[in-house]
């Protein structure tokens, strides 16, 4: 008996071990955040990128920051003329909040950082941007879409792309005009993005008197979603909607097309990657999605800026791979604009939020920036995308 | 809403085999060293990615269009056992042997870091390899059997069919042979085993041997299964099946294999119902907080778990 006892008592030891490392993993801690004013004499500029470089979410975390990377070399020798040293330091967030937290601490530990190009996650940039208004450390979001981001009154926030709440609408109002959609499924990764999207198609499509015969939640890093789709066959609806990203769509709509799902699937711009092909084989055919980021390569000047980007990065560029790069754009028009106003020296955390903050009418190579109140861009559009056999094709900006 | 119940069963049954054989390598190692190797969920993980390779190489070399599938799943299996297999021996030997008589929180530490340590390596390796770490696997079993009530996937018939092979295998060895009674012995008493002549390292060795190649076989049936792997499935998995082996009783194998059954048919039968019994109020997405709750209960009023009671079955 002594020793059944002692195997419980191992076994909670073990789970609360478990515990404990998993809770550890962002604690890294640095101290005072007082680099929020101009100390240093030195002639170093900063700034971040905070996105996914690990982990399933990696390709277009990697593409956020190879985005603001190209921006930041291309503008080095400007920042030279004006007898400053203009550094990115890119940073990883894992998609995970605490990881996001902590690095926004080790940001503000350091003076040289004048602004962050980030996040690609809404649920970590929620808790990160605590942080920066903290240190007045300015952040321009090149993908966040979750409403409460800008809602919450954080004067450091400002995002370049649409918001859930005209995505949102927007998608269910397509789906319903130009798909003739009547029955819709919604499924949501319970994660910020992914529920906070699917509320809002949701609630347009129950204004529009379209049938919602089913709304569920999945776990994102999970390879078997039978039990939901099971549910999804059962009630043979026009269209599955996904909120969520395209690790989990992929494996949705693939799994939806072996168990004989014969409607459209529809996402957000979370499934927006070119990996959801590779992900779902075939089945990504017909797969429907809009997205807050627009195809840079539709015209004749946005080409050329994807050679010239694939040439100087090895890589072709994604679709986020642009907004990165408008984010960086403004970010550093904003600090060039801040130095101008400080008569030539290094500027402060504040002066450069003061002058990102009053951006307007800013042309980057993909969109046009003004930032209202908020942080929220009066420029950012909603466009709608589909699948071809491998690759997405676009299909036009919803109005 | 009773028409899904055949197919949401299946898809229960085959996702439920999959958690029993990566639940027997936790229990087995448990029973002997009363350890829970945390690292199991990332050689089952490995042994994905092992499999997977081989399918790719197959496929690049041209010989997989002309190959027998079955044949192919053979090489791959055995293949991705192996190197599972010898991984496993290799880790224990490094990483929990000289730990072996330090208190027992330290050779888990050292199971999370070895955890933590294969994921990376195997994305790592991958991204140099491959230039990205998701790997899709191509596909030997594409048909399905029409039930009428139910669609079961060739590969889903192909994972249950391996699942219990291995398990009657294993039973058989542990219960029948030489050194499965050797094993037997070290479980209930290392000293004692060790004054019977049995050399008590190699047993030790053996255990790991059987319990990594045999998650690494699951990984090559989840690949096949799911088609798309990444270095981090082994997480959720790996904790589902510890799951089951506390279930059935740490330590005992049919309760692993009972346990894997159950916590599977529970994930399916809740995810599937939860949302329309509960009006929506639940959804499927608090399909593993039902399950969770289920072992909660069994563990309150029965804490050996279900068949956790025969001490002398353990291995």
């Amino acid at each position: 008996m002594m020793r059944k006892r002692s195997q419980i008592g191992f076994i909670s030891a073990v789970v609360a071990a478990g515990m404990a490392v998993t809770g550890c993993g962002g604690s890294q801690t640095t101290g005072g955040t007082e680099g929020a004013s101009d100390a240093s004499g030195s002639t170093k500029i900063v700034i971040a990128t905070q996105s996914p470089l690990s982990g399933s979410q990696s390709v277009v975390g990697d593409a956020i920051k190879t985005g603001a990377e190209y921006a930041v070399n291309l503008q080095k020798e400007e920042f030279k003329k004006l007898g400053f040293d203009l550094q990115l330091s890119p940073q990883d967030d894992q998609a995970d909040p605490k990881q996001g937290v902590a690095n926004a601490e080790m940001l503000l530990s350091n003076p040289d950082v004048l602004g962050v190009v980030g996040h690609y996650n809404t649920g970590v940039a929620i808790p990160s941007s605590v942080k920066y208004e903290e240190g007045k450390l300015v952040m321009v979001s090149p993908a966040n879409t979750g409403v409460k981001l800008t809602e919450e009154g954080k004067k450091v926030v400002h995002r370049i792309c649409a918001r859930d709440d005209s995505q949102g609408p927007k998608a269910a109002i397509y789906a319903k005009e130009k798909l003739g959609v009547k029955k819709v499924f919604i499924v949501h990764d319970k994660t910020a993005y992914g529920q906070g999207i699917t509320d809002q198609v949701k609630a347009q499509f129950e204004k529009d008197g379209v049938e919602i015969v089913g709304y569920e939640g999945i776990t994102q890093g999970e390879k078997d979603y039978s039990a939901v789709l099971n549910q999804v066959i059962s009630k043979s609806p026009d269209m599955l909607y996904f909120g969520g990203i395209y690790s989990e769509a992929g494996i949705l709509v693939k799994q939806a097309r072996e168990k004989g799902f014969k409607g459209v699937f529809m996402g957000g711009d979370g499934i927006d990657s070119s990996e959801l092909a590779k992900i779902a084989g075939d089945a990504v055919e017909g797969v429907v999605f809009t997205s807050i980021a627009g195809d840079v390569t539709q015209t004749a000047e946005g080409k050329k800026w994807a050679d010239a980007y694939e040439k100087s990065m090895g890589k072709k560029p994604e679709t986020f791979s642009v907004y990165g790069y408008d984010a960086a754009g403004v970010l550093l028009e904003g600090i060039k604009e801040a130095i101008k106003a400080n008569g030539g020296k290094k500027p402060s955390r504040e002066q450069v939020l003061e002058a990102v903050h009053k951006t307007k009418d800013y042309q980057g190579q993909f969109t046009k920036v003004t930032f209202d109140e908020k942080g929220d861009n009066q420029f950012a559009d909603v466009f709608i995308y589909k699948f071809g056999k491998d690759k997405s094709e676009f299909v036009g900006k919803v109005e | 809403m009773l028409s899904m119940l055949p197919q949401v069963l299946v898809d229960g049954l085959t996702l439920g085999f999959m958690y029993a054989v990566v639940a027997l390598g936790y229990t087995m190692v448990y029973g002997i060293l009363e350890f829970i190797n945390f690292a199991h969920g990332d050689l089952f993980m490995v042994g994905a990615f092992v499999g997977t390779e081989v399918l790719l190489t197959f496929e690049a070399l041209g010989t997989l269009e002309g190959m027998n599938p079955f044949v192919a799943f053979f090489i791959t299996l055995i293949v991705a056992m192996a190197i599972t297999g010898a991984l496993g021996v290799g880790i224990e030997r490094v990483a929990y042997r000289p730990l072996r008589g330090a208190p027992r929180l330290v050779p888990l530490i050292s199971a999370i870091g070895v955890s933590f340590l294969l994921q990376d390596l195997v994305r790592f390796s991958e991204a140099i390899y491959r230039n990205e770490f998701y790997l899709n696997s191509p596909q030997l079993f594409t048909g399905s059997l029409e039930l009428g009530f139910a669609t079961v996937p060739q590969k889903a018939i192909m994972v249950m069919v391996i699942a219990i092979v291995l398990m009657i295998v294993l039973t058989l060895f542990v219960n029948k042979t030489k050194w499965g009674i050797a094993m037997r012995a070290v479980a209930q008493d290392q000293s004692t085993a060790s004054l019977m002549t049995i050399n008590v390292d190699k047993v030790i060795m053996l255990t790991f041997l059987i319990g990594s190649s045999l998650g690494g076989a699951t990984g090559v049936l989840f690949a096949q299964n799911y088609g798309t792997i990444d270095p981090y499935i082994g997480f959720i998995l790996g904790l589902k099946a510890f799951t089951a082996a506390v279930l059935g009783g740490i330590g005992n194998l049919r309760g692993a294999m009972v346990g894997g059954v159950i916590i599977g048919l529970l994930e399916s039968l809740s995810g599937a119902y939860m949302g329309p019994l509960t009006n929506g109020a639940f959804g499927a997405e608090y399909k593993d907080v039902f399950a969770f709750s289920i072992l909660i209960l069994v563990l309150l009023f029965k804490p050996e778990g279900l068949f956790g009671e025969a001490v002398k079955e353990k291995v």
